[in-house]
């Protein structure tokens, strides 16, 4: 907020000429009372289902009372300036957040009507069924089946070899990139290029046959052709699993999602169907954000 | 905003030019580069120079014991001495008298001796270890009995001494131990190629013993190993579990951070302070046998036990948190991730550090000291609960000793200890290069 009304004249200060400067709006300081969420929140039969939600890093309060509903089948993107929260909020999804020790998560997130915070949760069937996907790709050092099959057999999906095989084979199809590895299975998975790993990751992640896939800036460690392969696969992707991505690209969020969330400074300010909140977004913020006044 | 653009343009053109500037102070900062590149080739060619130094003095003081000076002698194996029964019964072998027969053989070889004075010196010239030798050879092979065989029997210190050019010869023309008529014989046996330096069997094969011609290492080698293994055993199971729990499970809290604290004061603590432990603990209350390989593999286990758990945490911080959250993502359950993902990645670094803790336990002396492995042990131990001593114990001990053998001997027990230390340290390089998986 503060970057908004300091724009001109931290301008002035830094001898002006070397930035173009867009014209400048000025705008009082939204008060934290009108930060509340706009737009669509709720969906009709969602996957998900968070309400009320805060997330705190030690004293650092990352997340205020957060509702939100992942729809079944759906995309969704989240999106916003750094440190909002976005990707806080969707490591809350498969509680990848139990790892960071200080973090503490309160409010409901239900997964099928079950509170995934709930004392009867077990991570272990949870991550099953919310599988994640990070921002660096990163394959185990095993061989490139390894990696897909690793899954598998924890979980015990395969009664034996062939079926493994078959599983691993589908998986990489599924995720486009079995036409490039299909020759050299047995290489390391870090033999593969950045965008190649990044897809192995993703197939690792189908082939324990997730219902929700969280995807943390999956691009964003890729190149444009990279990320083009990505997006076309989540695009495919969408027909059997629920999707939350976080981006910071918005051309990337208005390609692949059909609702977009727009999270600043630990709220979320605005929900609702991609189209609606690029073209004609409800709050201000929103607004600044989408045209690029702040982030 | 052109006319600010113009205007940062002139306040660039009254200033000197950036470039300028760095150019300047190009010259003094490679001064200054090149003043620390000599600087550390100095400080590395220091410590070559020291390193160099100190193998050159051992390897030139402990190099001649590889040999050992040895007198042929013509030993009648005189039947009515050996076995006046004939029954060629191994209890009758071993205790006829060998000695005698290796005098007579002595007074055969210089007919001129008949003095009783002279007749000591001359014996004296052969090590009291020869009568075994002889003693071992006729039990090795009983048909000998009978003939004249010729047998090479070890000289006495004093004499290898000598032949190895250690003891000056004195204007009588005596030497450091030896009388005049005493260097006379030896040159006479030089002449007639009696007396040669072999190569030294006896250090590798035998344990210790008073006289230096008849020493060795393999006991305390042996006593050693043993203590290693109970350290291996102990240590690393224990080290890298901890390492593990406390690096992978452990609630990050005041407790662990006091845990942490500790174990790295541990490895701090002066290794006495170990030795003294298990002397209270290990035999004084619980009542384990002094001076066995046991209560030592378990003080120097306690020891290492710090080394190991440091060096385990820091190759398990060193794995990537990425990889743990790939498997955790895909469903792994925390031991899973562990086990499957982290453990085998780190592992290389834990072998070295455990390698490189076991190395420094093995040249451990002080604890040794303090639970009795410091005792005069001759037999080889044949088991943990024995009694035994260790290499760096064997040098100490022999380092005490005023014959002037024995220094030669401890130079060479040195590079013993030396060789066994590079072999280490070159396993734990060879493990990491071969286990190190960065793909």
């Amino acid at each position: 907020m503060n970057a908004v009304i300091e724009k001109p004249e931290a301008m002035q200060r830094s001898g002006a000429g070397l930035t173009v400067a867009a014209p400048v709006r000025t705008r009082a300081p939204i008060d934290r009372k009108d930060r509340a969420t706009v737009g669509e929140q709720f969906v009709e039969n969602p996957r998900m289902t968070c309400r009320n939600v805060d997330v705190y890093y030690g004293d650092n309060h990352a997340i205020h009372d957060l509702s939100i509903d992942i729809g079944t089948n759906e995309v969704i993107a989240m999106i916003g300036p750094s440190g909002c929260g976005k990707s806080t909020f969707i490591r809350c999804l498969n509680r990848m957040n139990d790892t960071v020790e200080c973090c503490r998560v309160s409010g409901e997130i239900k997964l099928e009507g079950v509170d995934i915070y709930g004392r009867e949760m077990d991570v272990v069937p949870l991550r099953a069924q919310v599988g994640m996907v990070f921002q660096k790709p990163n394959p185990f050092p095993k061989s490139i089946h390894e990696n897909v099959a690793y899954g598998v057999r924890i979980h015990g999906l395969a009664n034996d070899k062939t079926e493994l095989d078959e599983i691993v084979r589908k998986s990489f199809e599924r995720a486009g990139l079995w036409d490039e590895v299909k020759d050299r299975l047995a290489q390391p998975g870090t033999s593969l290029s950045g965008g190649q790993q990044q897809r192995l990751c993703i197939a690792r992640t189908i082939a324990v046959d997730p219902e929700v896939i969280l995807m943390d800036e999956p691009c964003s460690a890729l190149d444009p052709i990279a990320t083009a392969k990505i997006e076309d696969l989540i695009d495919e992707l969408r027909q059997n699993f629920t999707i939350a991505i976080v981006t910071h690209s918005m051309q990337q969020a208005a390609r692949v999602s059909q609702r977009t969330a727009y999270f600043h400074l630990g709220d979320l300010i605005e929900v609702g169907a991609t189209d609606q909140v690029f073209t004609n977004p409800r709050h201000p913020l929103t607004e600044d954000y989408i045209t690029g006044r702040f982030g | 905003m052109n006319s600010s653009v113009s205007g940062a343009q002139a306040e660039r053109a009254d200033r000197a030019r950036a470039i300028d500037t760095v150019r300047a102070g190009l010259a003094r900062r490679y001064a200054r580069e090149r003043r620390f590149r000599f600087l550390g080739l100095l400080a590395v060619v220091t410590s070559f120079v020291f390193v160099g130094l100190l193998f050159i003095s051992i390897i030139a003081t402990g190099y001649q014991a590889i040999w050992q000076t040895r007198i042929r002698l013509m030993v009648n194996l005189d039947p009515e001495v050996i076995d006046p029964e004939g029954k060629r019964d191994p209890a009758a072998l071993s205790a006829a008298d060998y000695g005698g027969l290796i005098k007579s053989a002595l007074f055969e070889m210089f007919p001129e001796v008949t003095a009783r004075t002279d007749k000591r010196a001359l014996t004296d010239l052969v090590s009291s270890g020869a009568a075994y030798e002889v003693r071992q050879r006729v039990i090795e092979d009983p048909k000998l009995i009978g003939t004249k065989e010729a047998v090479w029997v070890t000289a006495n210190d004093t004499v290898d001494m000598l032949m190895k050019g250690h003891a000056e010869r004195n204007a009588e023309g005596g030497a450091a131990g030896l009388q005049a008529k005493q260097v006379a014989w030896i040159d006479e046996m030089i002449r007639t190629g009696r007396i040669e330096k072999r190569f030294n069997s006896t250090f590798f094969t035998a344990g210790d013993s008073r006289e230096p011609e008849l020493s060795g290492i393999w006991s305390a080698t042996v006593g050693s190993f043993y203590t290693l293994l109970v350290t291996l055993l102990l240590a690393f199971p224990i080290g890298v579990a901890g390492a593990i729990y406390l690096e992978e499970f452990a609630p990050k809290g005041r407790w662990t951070d006091l845990i942490e604290v500790n174990i790295n004061n541990l490895a701090a603590v002066p290794s006495i302070i170990f030795g003294l432990l298990g002397l209270a603990v290990f035999i004084g209350f619980v009542g384990l046998p002094r001076s066995s390989p046991l209560v030592g593999g378990i003080v120097l286990g306690l020891m290492t036990l710090p080394v190991i758990i440091v060096a385990s945490r820091s190759a398990l911080k060193a794995v990537p948190p990425s990889i743990r959250d790939g498997a955790l993502g895909v469903g792994a359950s925390k031991v899973q991730a562990v086990f499957h993902h982290v453990v085998p990645l780190a592992l290389p670094g834990m072998l070295t550090g455990a390698i490189i803790g076991m190395a420094r336990a093995l040249g451990e002396t002080a604890p040794l000291l303090m639970i009795g492995m410091v005792a005069f042990i001759a037999d080889t131990p044949g088991g943990v609960m024995d009694p035994a001593t260790g290499l760096p114990v064997q040098i100490y001990l022999w380092a005490d000793s005023p014959e002037r053998a024995f220094m030669e001997r401890t130079s060479a027990a040195i590079m013993v200890l030396l060789v066994f230390m590079v072999l280490m340290n070159s396993v734990a390089i060879v493990l990491r290069k071969r286990f190190e998986r960065r793909w």
